[in-house]
């Protein structure tokens, strides 16, 4: 902790916010408030700005600034094969589904580095689609785009995907999807080659194709009650009919104005299915 | 209430106290090894069959008579319009749910409307927090260490925060009770 205590309120934040939006184009205001005051309040710590004055200063006067403080109050937290059971379920009700395409087009919303893309690239792979499949991974973050473009992750953390995969009814050799050099691993190309990875916000950007899987998982729960509505609208305007919308094991569609138009596919890995 | 190591039977000596039918919610953060499928609520649901036990999901509104297990590898948060928010951003002090986070956000929602406590456990999570509910007015307490089976995060939490209530495990029960009759 230190010397000088650090400080911002409700209403500077909401300025702060206010200021980002119109200076840089970036509308966090709709953002769930208590996460957005806990990762403002972490920058502010580790930036050494003391009171919102600094920071607003700061974020006026200096790009860099800016881009370090992006980087850091939007959650790029992600693994490979994150909750083992969802990837099972997809597996198994999903895929042999959007099989019946002839071009299986998949929207990963909210992808940061790329580790969930990967992981479905694997699955489609292991299932014979993924020829046929065109995945559009996006995100809100530039930082994360370029990472996850070259699609190099670090060594010791794949080891752990391992089980991760192994508990997805993974049947292969997990370390066959690789190559491992030095302390990183690159996932091998030819999984990579239908992955398209580009720039979307979710808050300000809008429907720019048709999908017949949309997967947003662990992103929504960032946002407010409205932008969530906001945005699960705007994926089913983008979804083909009977199209299908994965979400993170913790969000529900309960609390969305547009619940009716959705059935459950799976109620525990939160997979739903529109229905009109 | 937030607890780490040793917590366990401590939470459901409570927990068995307190009424099904209770005018407040309570919201449980308890630290659990990660990348492990915990059964801590499926246990406690199993253990308390009259009592609302439930892991939330995102924006759930926090409803009286609920008792709420943070989920796994999520932190809970607290909005001002009394719903939740998750958040699987880094762990805090080698923890997701952290502590501190759901005392912190609770703090500044709930103000003097808080009680905030915190249980047996090996490390410091939880002293921030705590302070944090004392600031707002809330009331802090520890677990009494010498009823702790690891001593260690209430006895940080006593260290750090002036102005924090020390109390055995039955008194913990007791004032949860008096403060939801009152």
């Amino acid at each position: 902790m230190s010397n000088r205590k650090v400080d911002i309120n409700e209403e500077e934040l909401e300025d702060l916010l206010n200021l980002v939006n119109e200076i840089h184009g970036y509308d966090f205001t709709n953002y769930a408030r208590a996460s957005m005051h806990r990762r403002v309040f972490r920058f502010m710590n580790d930036a050494g700005f003391h009171n919102a004055c600094d920071l607003k200063a700061g974020l006026l006067k200096d790009k860099a600034i800016f881009d370090f403080f992006l980087q850091r109050i939007t959650v790029n937290v992600t693994e490979m094969f994150r909750d083992p059971e969802f990837y099972k379920v997809i597996r198994q009700k999903v895929l042999p589904v959007i099989a019946s395409y002839p071009r299986i087009k998949i929207w990963h919303a909210g992808c940061s580095s790329g580790e969930e893309v990967f992981s479905m690239a694997i699955l489609l792979h292991e299932a014979g689609l993924l020829q046929r499949s065109i995945i559009y991974a996006t995100d809100i973050n530039p930082y994360n785009i370029e990472k996850a473009k070259k699609g190099i992750l670090p060594l010791d953390v794949m080891k752990e995907y391992v089980t991760n995969y192994l508990n997805a009814a993974g049947e292969s050799d997990f370390a066959s999807y690789y190559t491992a050099m030095y302390d990183h691993a690159i996932i091998r190309k030819d999984l990579r080659e239908n992955i398209v990875f580009s720039l979307h916000n979710l808050v300000t950007d809008h429907v720019f194709n048709e999908f017949q899987l949309i997967l947003c998982r662990n992103v929504m729960i960032y946002f407010n009650h409205e932008l969530q509505n906001r945005v699960i609208r705007l994926f089913h305007s983008s979804l083909s009919s009977f199209g299908f919308l994965a979400l993170g094991i913790k969000e529900s569609l309960l609390f969305s104005d547009i619940k009716n138009k959705f059935e459950a596919v799976s109620s525990q890995e939160k997979i739903f299915k529109r229905i009109r | 209430m937030g607890g780490s190591a040793g917590s366990f039977s401590v939470l459901t000596q409570i927990i068995k106290l307190v009424p099904s039918e209770f005018s407040l919610p309570i919201v449980i953060v308890i630290h659990r090894q990660r990348n492990v499928v915990s059964e801590f609520t499926k246990i406690l649901t199993q253990t308390f069959k009259s009592k609302k036990i439930i892991e939330p999901d995102d924006k759930e509104p926090i409803r009286e008579s609920v008792i709420y297990v943070a989920p796994q590898n999520y932190h809970l948060l607290i909005e001002a319009d009394r719903t939740f928010s998750l958040d699987y951003s880094e762990a805090i002090k080698f923890s997701r749910p952290s502590i501190d986070v759901t005392f912190e956000s609770a703090a500044r929602v709930y103000k003097n409307n808080l009680a905030a406590i915190l249980l047996s456990g090996a490390n410091n999570d939880g002293t921030a927090g705590l302070k944090s509910v004392v600031e707002n007015g809330g009331t802090g307490i520890a677990q009494n260490p010498e009823t702790a089976e690891f001593p260690a995060m209430p006895q940080s939490a006593i260290t750090f925060v002036p102005g924090i209530k020390v109390f055995d495990p039955a008194k913990i029960a007791d004032y949860i009770i008096a403060i939801a009759t009152n």
